[in-house]
């Protein structure tokens, strides 16, 4: 039995009153993430008591979860309530999800809690907060029938007496359990009880989206409302002078244009931005100001060198070496190992910068007073936001509302606040509600991409094979590329990682899976190079390498569960079939871990016209406790699609600070004929609270791919994009056109 | 600056616009119907994809001016009640992640569909390849795309 308190000291996490119409409503601080960072040991700040999660059960017996989270695609506005709904004990069709709408009353002055402020995991907030509903409705019966809590039994929101005959719904006692005092502590079910969580649940949100509603941030209209858009300087290293505002102003539908300036002395988090000074221009329709933007004729200035990927190939060869070390681990002694091996296995990979490319481009809506703003759009980080708004507007924090829409994807891009921020700067100087809409070409060429990334791997194996030192060197632009602490450390005699860092003035940020995309590719590729040269199964070299991490651990603790490890191996090789040869099929294998998560995938495919067609994909997963199968598979397949469509064709290049790619027609992502015509995923069932989803399912994907087209070719994989650099192991060195 | 009158989803539209403007922003500025996405704008990602007498279309190159007498429909009309089948089939295969492509992904399915009442996996491949999913829902679409044939 677990119990779980509901109160810190002597604060509450829960509220409970009457719910206007009748019956109970719930109220708890629901945490932006189910996978939050935990902060174990800080003490609760006051003021972190914030309301933004409620529970209403209404005297129909209709249950609404109100969910203020951002969904991004990963599902969370249907998986969170599903906990919820699992500890409340309630019937699924019996209850609606609604994302706090914007003019409901609850939600007049609903202020976001960050994870950052939590102590304890989204799962057992939700949980809590569930369990607590269902025993406070379990004790109203119990004092209405005046009976111990024990006499009663209750199953999908129907209270029952153990020995005799009454029973009664959630609905016809929900007033009365508003009454109750909050329990101090509450039981959680035991996971094998659960019914709810672990099935297969559709997306609350699916019929909205097929039918096309107003959902996302592009779609929000306000009376009144002015659109807005950006040019930014062309290139990264340069500021705005001036531009021919007279002309500007003079074309059709445009009512302003002036330049804005998001800097700020402070910067907070998410304040990434390489374009502070723009110009904006103001007016009626989105047509009449794409036109006023190509009618645009603006002095630029150059502030800082205007770089090229030539020179980012040439610094990240250099900085491998000499770049500022953030991170590194070493065992044993490495040197003297690769001295002693008798082969010595190295190798360089490479990776260019990316955009992300969501779907919906950047847009934010702002209506900002003399001492008010309201900020309505897609942002993951509505704190943050509020924050920087508070700073730059110089209006204080309480009187900033920042709501979310339902996101058009996220892929780390949303973190960023800058497109927030130059929106409520350009309602300050209209003096108008207005919405800001990035084209394509703003938001491919405005973006805070994924960095361009170098790594070298160097293996060591004795005269039997054995695998006795490996090293890593791994460095990025602003973050290095590598985990020094995950596999294969711990596994290894002679060890050695080194994170470093190189610099650009090209914005970089969190994509997907940060490092872990890269780190994927490059290490399970390498380890697949070293079992060949080994002579021995790759599955096999990886499954040793964790016997040894779990049964006889070399250095310091490492930040993977072994165990939890080599179960996603094993089970993948089980499913997939791992070692049944079919003529003409390719096949790849590749495993990692992040975001607590163990994913492991073996992917085939076939040469079709000299093209490779993947033809299918295993994927094992271990992700602890499994809350929406449907969800949880979707997105895993989702991951799978966009680490083989990055690794395969994305890239972004630059000349003089420009982005060469400026929307899809140069850009490539991965199309409907490029993706992989079956993917089927296998989850390890345990009790270990859930990990992340979102971003699991795409690293290993790289290296499974270019270990399938090793097969297929006969040539080694190293520099993305796989599809069109050179392979050539030195080809980067000199030019990343290939 | 013209006068168009249009026929959308059955019902008879007029607006005052540039006769250049495509018609992407003749729906989503004008008459606040929003359901077709803004991707690209240059006919690349798909999302703006409309019927214009029952051929998918990128909305967002096709000028309000070139449209005459032909009937628009959008996602918002593309059934009554949301149950067309290849509306069902999305949600029986659960299909969206974020959903911002989807309704550019439902129009070019219901209007392969309509051309070829049971295409191969390959034909689907084909037809679909002009719509981008950047959440990588492929797999479903084409899934989905099978169910809606099949009940069709
Ligand atoms: S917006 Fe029309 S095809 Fe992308
Ligand atoms: S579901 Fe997100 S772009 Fe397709």
């Amino acid at each position: 039995m677990t119990l779980i308190k509901t109160k810190y000291n002597r604060r509450s996490f829960l509220k409970v009153s009457a719910a206007a119409g009748g019956g109970m409503l719930i109220g708890f601080n629901w945490l932006t993430s189910c996978t939050s960072p935990v902060e174990e040991g800080i003490p609760m700040p006051n003021e972190w008591f914030e309301i933004n999660g409620y529970i209403k059960i209404g005297n129909t017996g209709l249950v609404t979860i109100y969910s203020p989270n951002p969904e991004i695609g990963q599902n969370v506005m249907t998986s969170m309530p599903m906990i919820v709904a699992e500890e409340l004990d309630v019937k699924w069709d019996h209850v609606v999800v609604e994302q706090g709408s914007l003019d409901e009353d609850a939600f007049k002055n609903r202020q976001f809690a960050g994870g950052s402020l939590s102590i304890m995991r989204g799962w057992d907030v939700l949980r809590m907060a569930g369990a607590t509903g269902r025993r406070m409705l379990l004790e109203a019966a119990a004092k209405e029938w005046g009976v111990a809590l024990s006499d009663l039994t209750v199953s999908e929101g129907i209270i029952k007496e153990v020995n005799g005959d009454r029973s009664i719904g959630y609905g016809a006692i929900a007033s009365k359990a508003v009454g109750i005092e909050v329990p101090e502590e509450v039981e959680l079910k035991d996971p094998k009880d659960f019914t709810l969580i672990g099935s297969f649940q559709k997306n609350v949100e699916g019929p909205k989206i097929v039918t096309g509603k107003p959902l996302f941030g592009l779609d929000f209209k306000r009376e009144g409302m002015l659109l807005a858009m950006i040019e930014h300087p062309p290139a990264f290293g340069m500021t705005v002078k001036d531009f021919n505002r007279d002309e500007i102003v003079a074309v059709n539908g445009v009512r302003d244009a002036f330049t804005i300036d998001i800097s700020m002395d402070d910067p907070g988090f998410g304040n990434e931005n390489a374009f502070p000074q723009m110009i904006a221009i103001v007016g009626d329709s989105t047509w009449q100001l794409m036109q006023a933007k190509k009618a645009l004729k603006a002095n630029w200035e150059i502030e800082s060198e205007l770089e090229n990927s030539e020179m980012h190939a040439q610094r990240l060869k250099r900085d491998i070496d000499q770049g500022e070390v953030q991170e590194t681990r070493k065992d044993g002694n490495p040197e003297a190992a690769f001295t002693k091996a008798a082969k010595v296995i190295e190798r360089t990979y490479t990776a260019p910068f990316q955009a992300h490319n969501t779907l919906e481009p950047m847009n934010f809506f702002a209506h900002v007073t003399t001492d008010k703003a309201e900020l309505i759009g897609p942002t993951q980080t509505p704190n943050s936001l509020r924050e920087s708004a508070s700073k730059l507007l110089g209006i204080p924090e309480e009187n900033i509302s920042v709501d979310i829409t339902r996101i058009g994807g996220g892929f780390g891009r949303r973190l960023y606040v800058h497109y927030g921020l130059e929106a409520a700067a350009i309602s300050k100087k209209t003096g108008a509600p207005i919405k800001l809409i990035y084209t394509r070409e703003d938001d491919m060429t405005h973006g805070i991409y994924r960095p361009a990334y170098r790594s070298t791997y160097k293996a060591g194996l004795d005269e039997n094979n054995n695998l006795i030192a490996y090293s890593v060197k791994g460095v990025g632009f602003r973050e290095g590329a590598i985990f020094p602490n995950r596999f294969p450390a711990g596994a290894v005699d002679h060890y050695a990682a080194t994170k470093l860092k190189s610099e650009t003035n090209i914005s970089t940020g969190a994509w997907r899976a940060p490092r872990s995309h890269f780190e994927a590719g490059a290490q399970q590729a390498f380890l697949d190079e070293v079992a060949e040269a080994a002579g021995k199964d790759t599955i096999e070299l990886q499954l040793e390498l964790l016997d040894r991490a779990k049964n006889n651990p070399v250095g310091e603790k490492y930040e993977y569960e072994a165990d939890r490890y080599a179960g996603v191996l094993k089970l993948v090789k089980e499913k997939a079939n791992w070692g049944a040869e079919v003529p003409g099929v390719h096949r790849g294998f590749a495993a990692y871990f992040c975001h607590n998560s163990y994913v492991a995938q073996v992917l085939d495919l076939v040469m079709k016209d000299g093209l490779p067609v993947v033809k299918k994909v295993w994927c094992a997963v271990d992700c602890g406790i499994v809350v929406n199968r449907e969800g949880a598979i979707n997105i895993i397949q989702g991951g799978v699609v966009d680490g083989i469509g990055h690794a395969m064709y994305s890239e972004l290049k630059f000349e003089n600070g420009v982005s060469t790619h400026k929307n899809f027609n140069t850009y490539q992502l991965v199309r409907h004929n490029q993706s992989p015509e079956e993917i089927e995923v296998f989850f390890v069932e345990n009790d270990i609270s859930p990990t992340g989803l979102g971003e699991p399912g795409l690293p290993p994907a790289v290296g499974a791919l270019a270990n399938a087209l090793y097969k297929a070719t006969g040539q080694r994989y190293y520099h993305q994009p796989f599809a069109i650099a050179n392979q050539d192991q030195n080809a980067f060195d000199i030019s990343r056109t290939g | 600056m013209a006068t168009f009158h249009l026929n959308i989803n059955g019902k008879k539209h007029q607006v005052d616009v540039d006769p250049n403007t495509p018609v992407l922003w003749v729906l989503r500025d004008h008459l606040n119907l929003v359901g077709a996405k803004y991707g690209c704008g240059v006919a690349q990602c798909g999302a703006c994809t409309i019927h214009v007498d029952d051929v998918a279309l990128r909305s967002c190159i096709l000028p309000i001016s070139q449209v005459g007498n032909q009937t628009i429909t959008t996602i918002e009309g593309l059934s009554q009640n949301g149950d067309h089948p290849v509306q069902k089939a999305w949600l029986k295969h659960d299909v969206a992640q974020c959903g911002y492509c989807q309704a550019g992904q439902i129009m070019s399915a219901a209007a392969l569909l309509e051309a070829n009442s049971n295409p191969t996996d390959e034909e689907i491949r084909t037809a679909m390849t002009g719509n981008i999913c950047r959440c990588g829902t492929y797999v479903r679409i084409k899934e989905a795309i099978k169910t809606a044939a099949a009940n069709s």
